[in-house]
């Protein structure tokens, strides 16, 4: 570990040509508009190099865990979906599994492939609105977030017509789902599917080699293997650090075990913003390979399971968790045989991403300290909970 | 086609006013011009806090399109905004700087309460962290519900601040009378905020049940 932790030097007072310079310190946040929220960072320059940084949060801590501690199980699913508001459908997902677990109940196939249909939209709605800001974040006002978010549009879309609602979603619940798609959903989701692709290609073409992300993303940022590990990083992070793990692979919750499917990592040992932007390019191809399969492999069914909607778990303890688009998600809760969880804790994967922003961004140009921050792709609804 | 009355309130029959457009003329009143042109350019603050900003930056997408009401400058910095919505959650230690953005914006400024959350605390509202509603330190001009709402309710609340700003009056109203409008900006103790609510722009509600007496009677 003392290796992988970057150390600040330790400036006083910076003697150059004759001049008195000493260090100055910025606050930027909480209301600022690369900050992807209310977050604030600390940071001290030496002209324009970040020599620390102090990242600030708690502007969003809206007492989630307290709140679900409070309230009948499924009565916390709705709460789910504003942990991480861009994902409602992959939170709502590793709840219920956390929660199956404490019940046992059997979830019909026709709900599984929809879970997998929807987390993986999900993961598209994600990565393609992460590129958009964070290509924002590089001074590309505007096209790029468009181009996202009209992709972005055609999905909630999808998400409106089964759930009713486009961002807020709610729509899993223990044993399966709340209500079936509507008819012809399968065909309009095959066909937004299909487009995707294209899409994508001009998306690539855009960013993928365009010059200026080139020199603003490359060495920048850098994560090493090892210190991602150590820190528990997970998801797009940690693969473009180097490391091939992904839940989906690991646990294969789920029917995930019947998709062929690669995990797009980097190679090299250098984890930088471009490797971290490359991985998550990649991972919606690779969502659409599994989309178009479980399309295919979908039948009709039920899609709810006979799980009662107010229960009383015996005294046990589970985590449940998923690769969500931004890294492991987890929810641990102990059950004390009351209708109401004992303790309902949340593993966000945007917070412990977030730790290691610190060690990225020494030595680095304050600039960049924007971008570093763009790529980890954090949340605050999920940081603060 | 007609032509729009640009001179309302104003006692001037048709034929003189015709006679008058011709020669080049149009009587209207200042209000009207100001209120027209400060309608139609608000520019909204970059201002995100929760959920609801996902569907503030939707609404100004090209599918929703904000700017074709004339509100797609967004501004990230309160000196050069007319509006503030506040999209999201307010917690006790957000609140502070949610005044102080608010002072720092020049006048005549607007505030849009969007969501749940800052209209009321929310689903969050039980919560010990977050503030029951951002009206209780700062005035607002529109409340908009949802959770989170949908970007078309985003331009209808839109709409609405503009039929308000249409009907100002510049003799008269706060924004242009008393100078920059300042709220005391509340301070948060770790625990709690200090004082709990503004009495200039807030009250708690009166109590339905503790009727006067002879209302109870009568």
């Amino acid at each position: 570990m003392s290796n992988a932790t970057a150390t600040a030097p330790n400036y006083e007072l910076i003697q150059r040509d004759g001049l008195d310079t000493g260090l100055l310190e910025i606050s930027m946040g909480p209301h600022h508009p690369s900050t992807h929220g209310v977050f604030r960072m600390d940071v001290k320059l030496d002209g324009e190099t970040v020599v620390d940084l102090q990242p600030v949060f708690g502007y969003l801590h809206r007492n989630h865990e307290k709140l679900a501690e409070n309230m009948s199980y499924l009565s916390s699913m709705p709460f789910t979906d504003r942990l991480d508001y861009f994902n409602s459908m992959t939170n709502n997902w590793a709840y219920a599994l956390a929660a199956e677990q404490l019940i046992e109940i059997e979830i019909p196939e026709r709900a599984e492939y929809l879970r997998v249909i929807m987390s993986e939209l999900t993961r598209l709605v994600n990565h393609v609105s992460l590129v958009g800001f964070f290509v924002n974040d590089l001074g590309a006002l505007g096209t790029p977030l468009l181009y996202a978010f009209r992709e972005r549009e055609k999905i909630l879309d999808l998400f409106e017509q089964a759930s009713g609602a486009r961002m807020m979603c709610n729509y899993f619940r223990f044993g399966g789902l709340r209500n079936d798609v509507p008819e012809g959903w399968l065909d309009r989701a095959r066909e937004v599917v299909d487009r995707f692709p294209k899409f994508l290609d001009e998306y690539e073409k855009l960013l993928c080699e365009n010059e200026i992300i080139l020199s603003r993303t490359q060495g920048v940022g850098n994560l090493s293997k090892e210190l991602a590990i150590s820190a528990g990083i997970t998801g797009p992070m940690l693969r473009a650090s180097g490391e091939s793990y992904d839940i989906r692979k690991v646990d294969r919750y789920g029917i995930y075990d019947r998709f062929q499917f690669r995990v797009p990592y980097s190679e090299g040992d250098v984890g930088d913003c471009y490797d971290r932007f490359m991985v998550r390019m990649l991972e919606m191809r690779e969502s659409i390979g599994i989309l178009k399969q479980a399309l295919d492999g979908i039948e009709d069914g039920p899609v709810l399971g006979n799980a009662p909607k107010v229960f009383k778990p015996k005294p046990a303890e589970a985590y449940g968790r998923i690769e969500a688009p931004k890294g492991e998600l987890g929810f641990y809760l102990i059950a004390d045989g009351t209708p109401k969880p004992y303790r309902f804790r949340v593993r966000p994967p945007s917070f412990i991403n977030l730790t290691v922003l610190r060690d990225m961004c020494l030595g680095q140009k304050v600039a960049d300290a924007v971008i570093i921050l763009g790529s980890i792709d954090i949340v605050l609804g999920e940081v603060d909970r | 086609m007609t032509t729009p009355n640009t001179s309302p309130g104003i006692d001037l029959d048709d034929t003189t006013r015709a006679e008058l457009e011709r020669a080049g003329v149009i009587v209207s009143k200042v209000d009207y011009l100001y209120n027209w042109a400060r309608g139609g350019s608000v520019w909204p603050l970059t201002f995100g806090l929760a959920c609801c900003a996902i569907e503030m930056i939707a609404s100004a997408t090209s599918r929703f399109d904000i700017s074709r009401f004339g509100s797609e400058v967004f501004r990230p910095t309160p000196r050069q905004a007319d509006l503030m919505i506040v999209s999201g959650t307010v917690t006790k230690k957000m609140a502070p700087q949610v005044v102080r953005i608010y002072n720092q914006m020049p006048e005549p400024k607007w505030v849009i309460a969007m969501g749940a959350c800052a209209i009321s605390g929310g689903p969050f509202k039980q919560g010990y962290n977050v503030l029951k509603g951002i009206d209780r330190y700062i005035p607002v001009d529109v409340y908009l519900p949802g959770c989170p709402p949908r970007p078309e309710a985003v331009l209808q609340s839109l709409n609405y601040l503009q039929e308000k700003i249409r009907t100002q009056d510049i003799k008269s109203d706060p924004a242009f009378t008393v100078g920059r409008r300042q709220y005391p900006v509340p301070e948060f103790t770790g625990t709690d905020l200090e004082p709990p609510y503004n009495p200039e722009v807030w009250q708690p509600p009166a109590n339905p049940n503790a009727q006067p007496l002879e209302e109870a009677t009568a």
